[in-house]
């Protein structure tokens, strides 16, 4: 008895696992493969939905490519590297596999630079869509990026900090290892210092979930400014201490914080969040109407985008980048992903978040322009500021 | 530094969090005192219970959905131990199958709680009263920090009578000192070994209201991290002791905000673990673990 059920236990998990593994057959038309490298789970499992969302949507108004007149079916296939440093190479090896010609994202610099050794093994050309980390493309030469990078953005940030804000004290906190906090906290303290002010810097462990300490140390320090680009799931935690110890310092960080996630955990309370990023809902009122339309038809993408009709910036963000690797496939006017790489060095395009242009040094977006949002803690929106641009 | 210059804020943030490992440390000490198993799964189910509360709030009153949770966890616990360690206890696998069986569980429980939340953290429902912010000696704060201390307290105490002064509890005190021994003068095992999985597991869902009431948001890997010191808190005090791991729960709890509050905020973690290489040094078997002291 005890045999057959054992038995019949082990046959429905290897059942379970077959089903798993469906079969894929192509039909006669010509495709090509985009690989779509982004957390649907762990710390920035938030975000990398929303961005996600961007390349869903410019599929589904987009599905085909023509390349050297011939019209190509676009399949678009999609991991989930978990905000894992450690998975993220299985994560990027998989889409190897799956045979892409280019890869979009991801969110997230810590997983882009884990991941991106694997994609320059395979040859094949990734487009970072919101990875502002410096060393993500540093030294990799596959590796390219259409947003701006930490250094301008934390200059941008530390500036705001000490004109607008009127602060000199700052504090900063960062998750210990992960590359993108750590990185624009460092910048932030350069500039901050640099412009004459002093920062007290401190670090929390990873499954960290208790930061009334932190928020007892910003306030017992006198300082006029939190300055904490962390996940938004640590976001909610810091917003939430930051209301209950009844601290009156704004919030401030980067573009990560451009979640209505932290809309929602900053609604109905006294608190004041200001971030940088790279696209303030309302500047292209077409797109925007369109994706609401589209988010708001889907109960899945609804879902994703974290429960109402917000576009974040990374949500932007993926909708160019789909289309800016669409722009490079054609200029190569082939799938290769090595003719593919060539031709992203040329490759400009203009789109809901302005022009694209890379350097030819690192293969980094030319950006000089921050938009400024500010948390509007009565309706749960943002609201825009005055934008920055420097240089 | 700023530990010195206004200790208040640090010492209540750790009392809170002191509490809520208690009452999460108790449930791995019952259940090694009885079964010499250390389950792993124990942590996640105080995850699940954040889960249960997420999705039953939504849809139901909070009077009723509380209830609720803490009915499905206790539910939860009793299955568990009844689908995944009874039938290997009773064919009498090894205890290290065992072990790794609750490894098992708890990587499923995380599974299931990421395949229902679809890997975003979940806000927490804000309970009245509880969630309201007070100032107490200078440090603004949740009332549930001040809650929590007192209602674990009280809870450990009725939890010590019911195991000194009931049958039942004395059925365990019987088991965890001779398994063998107690079945054969007729103790019904079984019932007892739920009990317990019972208790650990109401404590963990009453610990995991409090918890995240003030750190108000729920992941499937919200367990990780708690349970793991909640592991250490009641090998601290001398596994399978219930007061050495509320003392142990206490003991890092409040030194881990001391410890942030005197600036190594890097180093908290670390110090957690470093205290506890150093206790087993001195006392190999913990705070409370003596031979003498009973198990339960």
């Amino acid at each position: 008895m005890k045999k057959v059920l054992s038995v019949v236990l082990c046959v429905c998990l290897l059942c379970a696992m077959m089903a798993g593994c469906g079969g894929s057959s192509s039909g006669g038309k010509k495709t090509v493969t985009i690989g779509v490298f982004e957390p649907a789970s762990g710390d920035n499992g938030a975000g990398g939905k929303q961005e996600t969302l961007g390349v869903q949507y410019a599929n589904s108004i987009q599905p085909t490519v023509e390349i050297n007149g011939e019209t190509y079916d676009v399949v678009v296939k999609y991991v989930d590297n978990e905000s894992s440093n450690d998975k993220a190479p299985s994560a990027a090896a998989e889409l190897v596999n799956a045979g892409c010609s280019i890869i979009l994202g991801s969110y997230g610099s810590g997983v882009s630079i884990a991941g991106g050794p694997t994609f320059e093994n395979a040859g094949i050309p990734v487009v970072g869509i919101t990875c502002t980390n410096p060393a993500v493309t540093e030294g990799n030469s596959y590796y390219f990026r259409i947003c701006f990078l930490d250094p301008f953005q934390g200059t941008v940030l530390a500036n705001y900090a000490y004109s607008e804000l009127g602060v000199t004290k700052a504090y900063c906190l960062n998750k210990l290892g992960d590359d993108y906090s750590a990185g624009l906290v460092n910048y932030f303290i350069e500039a901050f210092e640099g412009l004459g002010g002093t920062c007290v810097h401190e670090e929390f462990p990873d499954g960290n979930s208790d930061f009334t300490s932190y928020v007892a140390n910003a306030k017992a320090a006198d300082c006029g400014v939190f300055f904490s680009p962390v996940s938004t799931e640590a976001a909610q935690l810091i917003i939430d201490q930051t209301v209950a110890q009844g601290a009156t310092f704004p919030l401030l960080a980067g573009d990560t914080w451009d979640s209505n996630v932290i809309l929602q955990a900053a609604m109905g309370k006294d608190v004041n969040v200001t971030i940088t990023t790279f696209y303030p809902e309302g500047a292209d009122a077409d797109f925007d109407s369109n994706i609401k339309v589209w988010i708001n038809g889907d109960a899945t993408n609804l879902a994703n985008n974290g429960g109402d009709d917000t576009v974040a910036a990374v949500t932007a963000m993926g909708y160019d980048a789909y289309f800016f690797a669409l722009a490079a496939m054609q200029k190569a006017g082939s799938t290769d992903p090595a003719k593919i790489m060539e031709a992203l060095w040329s490759t400009e395009y203009t789109g809901v978040t302005g022009p694209i242009k890379l350097d030819q040094t690192n293969g980094d977006a030319i950006r000089n322009t921050a938009y400024v949002k500010k948390a509007d803690t009565a309706t749960g929106t943002w609201m825009a500021m005055d934008p920055v641009t420097i240089g | 530094m700023q530990f010195l210059q206004n200790p208040m804020p640090y010492i209540l943030a750790g009392i809170s969090v002191g509490g809520q490992y208690a009452l999460i440390a108790i449930g791995y000490t019952m259940v090694y005192g009885i079964l010499r198993l250390i389950n792993f799964a124990h942590g996640d189910v105080f995850m699940v219970a954040g889960v249960f509360m997420v999705f039953l709030s939504a849809s139901l009153p909070l009077g009723l959905a509380i209830p609720l949770v803490l009915v499905l966890t206790v539910l939860l616990g009793f299955v568990i131990e009844r689908v995944a360690y009874k039938p290997l206890r009773t064919r009498n696998a090894p205890r290290m199958s065992i072990m790794i069986s609750a490894i098992g569980v708890s990587y499923l429980l995380q599974n299931c709680a990421l395949y229902f939340t679809g890997g975003l953290a979940k806000v927490y429902p804000q309970l009245p009263w509880l969630s309201d912010t007070i100032e107490i000696f200078g440090a603004v704060t949740k009332r549930v920090t001040l809650i929590t201390p007192v209602f674990t307290i009280v809870l450990v105490v009725a939890l010590v009578m019911f195991i000194r002064h009931t049958k039942i509890g004395m059925a365990m005190r019987a088991v965890a000192k001779d398994f063998e021994t107690s079945r054969l003068m007729g103790i019904k095992v079984n019932s007892v070994i739920s009990a317990t999985f019972i208790i650990g597991s109401f404590l963990a869902a009453v610990g995991s209201l409090l918890y995240f009431t003030n750190y108000a948001s729920v992941t499937p890997t919200s367990g990780g991290m708690p349970g793991l010191k909640c592991f250490v808190a009641a090998v601290f005090g001398g596994i399978g002791s219930i007061p050495g791991a509320v003392i142990g729960a206490f003991v890092i709890g409040i030194s881990e905000n001391i410890i942030k509050g005197l600036g190594w905020t890097t180093f908290s973690d670390a110090f957690t673990f470093a205290l506890l290489i150093v206790i087993l040094l001195v006392k190999p078997t913990g705070l409370f673990g003596e031979k003498a002291t009973d198990k339960v």
